[in-house]
């Protein structure tokens, strides 16, 4: 093994991240080796005086019993910490239920109205709650990654920014009964989000759209995939970037 | 909705991971209450999406909520650089550390080292509370933190560098020439 392997592994090495062969070459090299034998030394005195000095923070007493009455009071309607919005986005959501439950049976044509319900909310809620995004960032080879693990599929992820609509980040949402990922594309000061899941069995449709609470909200299903994009930009644009998404889609 | 019995298994799967919630939203946000309100945010928050957790070990999956909660909050009670992007290519450790002088002065190794931690940027101080003080893997750190392997590997280093070099500078007996 060389020194510039060496010093590669050295972290992986003091972490135990290597395998059994990597760890037998590395305690070889540092037996041949008393520049990166001491480098290896330097770095375990260091995080030995870490684990000595750095303190692990507790929380204050009380926190558990704070959480534990504000979970309770958040549970029923499973609203964060906005108590007024969170009483009447608990109402809509209620309603939306009951009346979607009937509406699974058939895709009547209401199921449509009150996804967009849905949608609408979810992204009135993004804003409101300064949530925007779980992972922020521009670069859509970080935001499709993180969506893995946390959702059964994986959303195609665009960007476009010589269009003019960035990417802002991603987040998980929750729509139509399910998680859902949203992502999150900017456009002068307005924000979109792009909601999308699953759609077995259904291929392309065309693009619909309906206005609501101030709201352009746009639907296709491309591929067996649903997209939602909801925003306050107008119609115009807001169907210019529909169709950029429907290219990479 | 979240019925009691889900509330009951919410509260047994991630209650017991609220000291690591609290020391990383602690060393994130910088002060107590901030880390309180934060904390209280991101339970509310998991809560929220606990029917999209598969399974398996609910502590990256929390601090992962955790982590970005922190982000948020700072971004929007803060308008520093504390979310600004990593230049992953700049190698040159010596840009941004503390004056030398200063840190020789301070008194107390402890106070040092934890003081080293807090000026480290949020990007490099997490990866290393994920590590050192969470014993988590670098797989783990991976997806609480949504970068890859690689970046997580080339963050440590260089949030150790740093680290080492404040702590040589304090402490000449211990540094090489
Ligand atoms: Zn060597």
């Amino acid at each position: 093994m060389s020194c510039r392997e060496a010093q590669e592994l050295l972290h992986g090495y003091a972490d135990g991240e290597l395998d059994l062969v990597r760890n037998l070459e590395m305690e070889r090299h540092f037996r041949e080796c008393p520049a990166c034998a001491s480098d290896y030394e330097r770095l375990r005195r260091m995080r030995e005086a870490m684990s000595g000095s750095v303190p692990y923070f507790q929380p204050p007493a009380g926190l558990e019993r704070r959480l534990r009455s504000r979970l309770r009071a958040a549970a029923p309607a499973k609203r964060s910490i906005h108590w007024q919005w969170a009483a009447i986005a608990a109402a809509l959501v209620l309603t939306v239920a009951g009346v979607w439950r009937v509406a699974l049976m058939s895709r009547h044509p209401d199921s449509v109205e009150i996804l967009a319900a849905e949608a609408v909310s979810s992204h009135v809620r993004s804003l409101m709650a300064a949530h925007l995004t779980d992972v922020p960032s521009s670069d859509r080879h970080t935001v499709k990654p993180w969506f893995s693990g946390k959702l059964d599929f994986s959303p195609t992820v665009g960007d476009f920014p010589s269009q003019g609509f960035t990417l802002a980040g991603g987040r998980l949402d929750y729509l139509d009964g399910r998680p859902v990922a949203a992502l999150v594309y900017q456009r002068r000061q307005h924000v979109i989000n792009l909601f999308v899941w699953p759609a077995p069995g259904r291929l392309n449709s065309e693009t619909s759209t309906t206005d609501r609470q101030g709201y352009h909200v746009l639907h296709w299903t491309k591929a067996h995939m649903n997209y939602w994009a909801v925003s306050d930009l107008n119609g115009r644009e807001l169907t210019e970037f529909a169709e950029l998404v429907r290219k990479t889609g | 909705m979240a019925e009691k019995a889900e509330l009951v298994e919410f509260e047994q799967a991630v209650l017991p991971h609220l000291s690591a919630a609290y020391n990383l939203a602690r060393w994130l946000t910088g002060n107590d209450h901030d880390a309180e309100d934060v904390v209280q945010e991101s339970y509310l928050r998991a809560l929220k999406f606990f029917s999209g957790f598969r399974g398996g070990n609910s502590r990256p999956w929390l601090l992962t909520i955790v982590r970005n909660t922190c982000y948020t909050w700072l971004r929007r009670n803060r308008m520093d650089d504390q979310t600004e992007e990593l230049d992953e290519e700049m190698h040159a450790i010596d840009s941004g550390s503390p004056n030398p002088e200063a840190v020789l002065l301070a008194a107390a190794h402890r106070d040092l080292v934890q003081r080293a931690l807090e000026d480290l940027p949020a990007a490099l101080r997490e990866i290393v509370i994920l590590r050192e003080m969470e014993g988590m893997s670098y797989k783990e750190i991976a997806d609480v933190t949504a970068v890859p392997i690689g970046t997580v590997m080339s963050r440590l280093a260089r949030a150790r560098a740093r680290l080492q070099q404040l702590l040589a500078g304090a402490n000449p007996a211990g540094a090489r020439a």
